[in-house]
């Protein structure tokens, strides 16, 4: 039995590796994609441009508008003169935002009224606008704490401060390279598995296979290790990658990560293996693939946090393996969890995992043509 | 032989084409699951489930002595419809609540709160928040905040105190006022939906014809190869645009997104982002050769790059320049910035032309590049 195994995954890596381009295709992208979305996907604003609309001649303004200037945040690029010059440089979107001080903001400020600084945003991607408000109020609170302090103003009754566990400098890079880790692993998973089949069924040697004394079994555990392997040693680089290139902290242990891995490959080629075996070609080989892939990323939580979903949506994620494998990811890499309380995310894994097998295995019998 | 009848012959050559292509369509369904259950399917999942809103963040807050301060502090989180608070007696009761996930913040109230209100320095209040969703944790520390300056309001009010702001910060969000991230996530969707449609459509089709044989009985029609493209992106084409009306109808009707820009600068738009992401399908197709080769293809740069690289979610302006420069390549960066404007602004040509403008040069360089390639690889 293991014999007629061993020929079988020989017979595929060959199937994978023969062709030039689909050994190109199959190593290089994930890893460049690792570089590019790595320092893609971060919600950490970087020198967004911004225009200063000053009417007021004092010092206190200029002092806290420099304030912006030293901001890693933002970077100035115009500086306008009457209001009519706002609407245009939003719209274009040559500005993010513009900052406003109006005539008599340092009489104010030094009269002891409130000085308002206005800050327009352009709304249109209403995350980036929100993230900018708050580096704004930011700087503005700073501001404020300083001119109290200069001025012997009374300070407020209660003030707040703020620690963040896991991750102090709220780098949103450390959220998101452990999610890239995981969407690639998928990705990879599903490039070897998901036309695989299909591809047989088209040409027509799956029949040929079936009368081969393998079992279905045997032909469902041939068509694993590969996609299996592949993705043990892609996943593996990544890691790598992540830890050495991107110096996100690994502060658990690898056998827990392993873990995590091993079981999401499971459940990932299983599912490829299912689709693949459902298609009768490969076109629909592909559009399985995606119509999984697709949801599956979107609805993992790698972007958008599954608590905002309604809850119609997130019962449709506890379907997600990648849910699982991304909280595992970030679990172990950021917050060192251990194996234990990792348990209620390996279980449901490996249980679509087994689903997802026994569903393409029984497919592989009773559906042809 | 006169001008007239070789247009003619080529229009019936084209005709024929393109019905053999529309026959192939019909008998295998998936090209029309494709082009009209995805994005129906696609944009009801995502366009409710995609948000950034975050409302009812679980929130402990700990009062080490009850008292009456420390009550109407809590009181400005319980009215918050940000927070869903769970007091707890003692730190370490939620700090284990935040390990086991069950809440994203802890705020404490020492046990001298109320005496420390009364001195000069004012009393600290601890936040704590957990820094692995670093975009959450600083949009609830930002509510934190908010919570906090109510309850300042409140208090001074009370007590007939003088709260001094020096500077006070007055936000205009244009466009989207009330910050609803649906506004500009269903726009994205459909980019990046369209973007998987039209590659889909048309990743398999050229590489079929080359791997059943089919390609070299074309070759050796009078069937010209603009032609032959020309004839595999019109019924695809067709199909494309079927899909997208369905997409602008539910983004318009159903997720109540604002329309400021013109329809027809909408449709203009998205014709023209069809026929590059048809392009790319066709460019995949051609150089794979191989519906495998194809469809792996298609796998690695269609959806994840649109995903990420579009400026969907991730602002292009805070990535290093040469990830920028990687994502010029990218054509749903172009219709994501046309889509957003036309739905949110309105017909700004300063941002719609450069936009139109990188998607004729990427539809050109798709199409002439699948054009030369068909024409020379002939083995």
């Amino acid at each position: 039995m293991l014999g007629r195994i061993y020929a079988l995954v020989i017979k595929e890596f060959l199937a994978l590796l023969k062709d030039k381009r689909s050994r190109i295709v199959l190593i290089g992208p994930p890893l460049i994609q690792l570089m590019v979305f790595g320092y893609a996907a971060t919600f950490d604003l970087k020198n967004v441009p911004f225009a200063v609309y000053n009417e007021d001649r004092g010092v206190e303004s200029r002092e806290l508008l420099a304030a912006f200037d030293g901001s890693p945040s933002f970077s100035r690029v115009a500086q306008i003169m009457r209001e009519g010059e706002i609407a245009p440089l939003i719209d274009g979107r040559q500005v993010l935002m513009v900052v406003h001080a109006g005539p008599d903001f340092s009489a104010n400020l030094l009269g002891g009224k409130p000085a308002s600084l206005q800050v327009i945003v352009d709304g249109r991607n209403s995350n980036t606008a929100m993230l900018a408000i708050n580096d704004v109020r930011d700087i503005v609170e700073r501001f404020n704490r300083d001119w109290m302090k200069q001025h012997g103003n009374s300070q407020p009754p209660a003030h707040i401060e703020t620690r963040a566990w896991f991750n102090p400098n709220l780098e949103s890079r450390w959220f998101f390279v452990p999610g890239i880790v995981g969407i690639l692993t998928l990705l990879v998973t599903m490039l070897v598995t998901a036309l695989s089949v299909a591809r047989e069924r088209e040409q027509g040697t799956f029949d040929q296979l079936l009368v081969t004394p393998l079992r279905p079994v045997e032909i469902l555990i041939g068509k694993t290790l590969p996609g299996f392997i592949i993705g043990l040693a892609e996943a593996s680089l990544i890691v790598l990658a992540a830890v050495f290139w991107f110096k996100v902290p690994l502060l658990g242990s690898l056998s827990t990560l392993y873990t995590g891995i091993v079981l999401f490959l499971l459940s990932g080629v299983g599912v490829g293996l299912m689709i693949s075996s459902f298609a009768a070609t490969q076109q629909q080989g592909l559009l399985g693939a995606f119509i999984f892939m697709v949801p599956a990323i979107i609805l993992s939580g790698f972007a958008t946090p599954i608590r905002n979903m309604p809850q119609l949506v997130q019962d449709i994620t506890l379907l997600d393996p990648m849910r699982y494998f991304l909280l595992v990811l970030r679990g172990v890499f950021l917050e060192g969890m251990p194996f234990h309380l990792l348990i209620p995310q390996f279980w449901p894994m490996a249980l679509i995992g087994i689903a997802a097998f026994s569903i393409a295995g029984w497919l592989f019998r009773h559906r042809m043509y | 032989m006169s001008r007239d009848t070789h247009a003619g012959s080529s229009r019936m050559r084209l005709r024929g084409l393109i019905r053999k292509e529309f026959l192939q369509i019909m008998r295998d369904p998936s090209s029309i699951a494709i082009a009209f259950l995805m994005p129906v399917f696609l944009l009801l999942l995502f366009g409710y489930g995609v948000s950034l809103d975050s409302e009812h963040v679980p929130v402990a807050l700990v009062v080490e002595q009850p008292g009456v301060d420390a009550a109407e502090f809590a009181a400005a989180f319980h009215q918050s419809r940000y927070f869903e608070t769970a007091v707890y007696p003692s730190t370490k009761d939620a700090e284990q609540a935040m390990m086991a996930g069950r809440v994203n913040a802890i705020v404490v109230l020492r046990q001298d709160f109320a005496q420390q209100l009364r001195r000069k320095d004012g009393a600290p209040i601890q936040l704590i928040v957990n820094g692995v969703d670093a975009n959450t944790a600083r949009i609830v520390s930002g509510y934190v905040q908010g919570a906090w300056g109510k309850w300042l309001e409140h208090y001074a009010l009370q007590r007939g105190l003088q709260l001094e702001v020096p500077v006070q910060m007055e936000q205009r969000v244009w466009f989207n006022s009330e910050l609803r991230s649906r506004n500009f996530l269903v726009p994205g969707l459909v980019a990046i939906i369209m973007t998987l449609i039209g590659a889909l459509l048309t990743a398999m089709v050229m590489a079929r014809e080359w791997e059943r044989g089919t390609m070299e009985a074309l070759l050796v029609t009078p069937l010209s190869m603009s032609e032959v493209i020309i004839g595999k992106l019109v019924p695809y084409f067709i199909l494309g645009m079927g899909g997208l009306v369905l997409a602008v109808g539910m983004a318009l009707f159903l997720f109540e997104v604002p329309l400021r820009g013109s329809l027809w600068v909408l449709f203009a738009a998205s014709a023209l982002f069809l026929v590059t992401a048809l392009g790319m399908g066709l460019l995949i197709s051609t150089v794979a050769r191989s519906q495998f080769v194809a469809g792996m293809v298609a796998l690695i740069a269609t959806f994840l790059p649109a995903f990420l690289l579009s400026g969907f979610i991730f602002d292009i302006g805070s990535m290093p320049g040469v990830v920028q420069a990687i994502t010029h390549l990218i054509a749903a960066r172009y219709y994501v910035a046309i889509l957003q404007t036309v739905f949110l602004a309105g017909n700004v040509w300063s941002v719609i032309l450069p936009n139109v403008l990188g998607l004729v040069i990427l539809a050109s360089v798709f199409l002439g590049v699948t054009w030369r390639k068909s024409r020379k690889r002939l083995e």
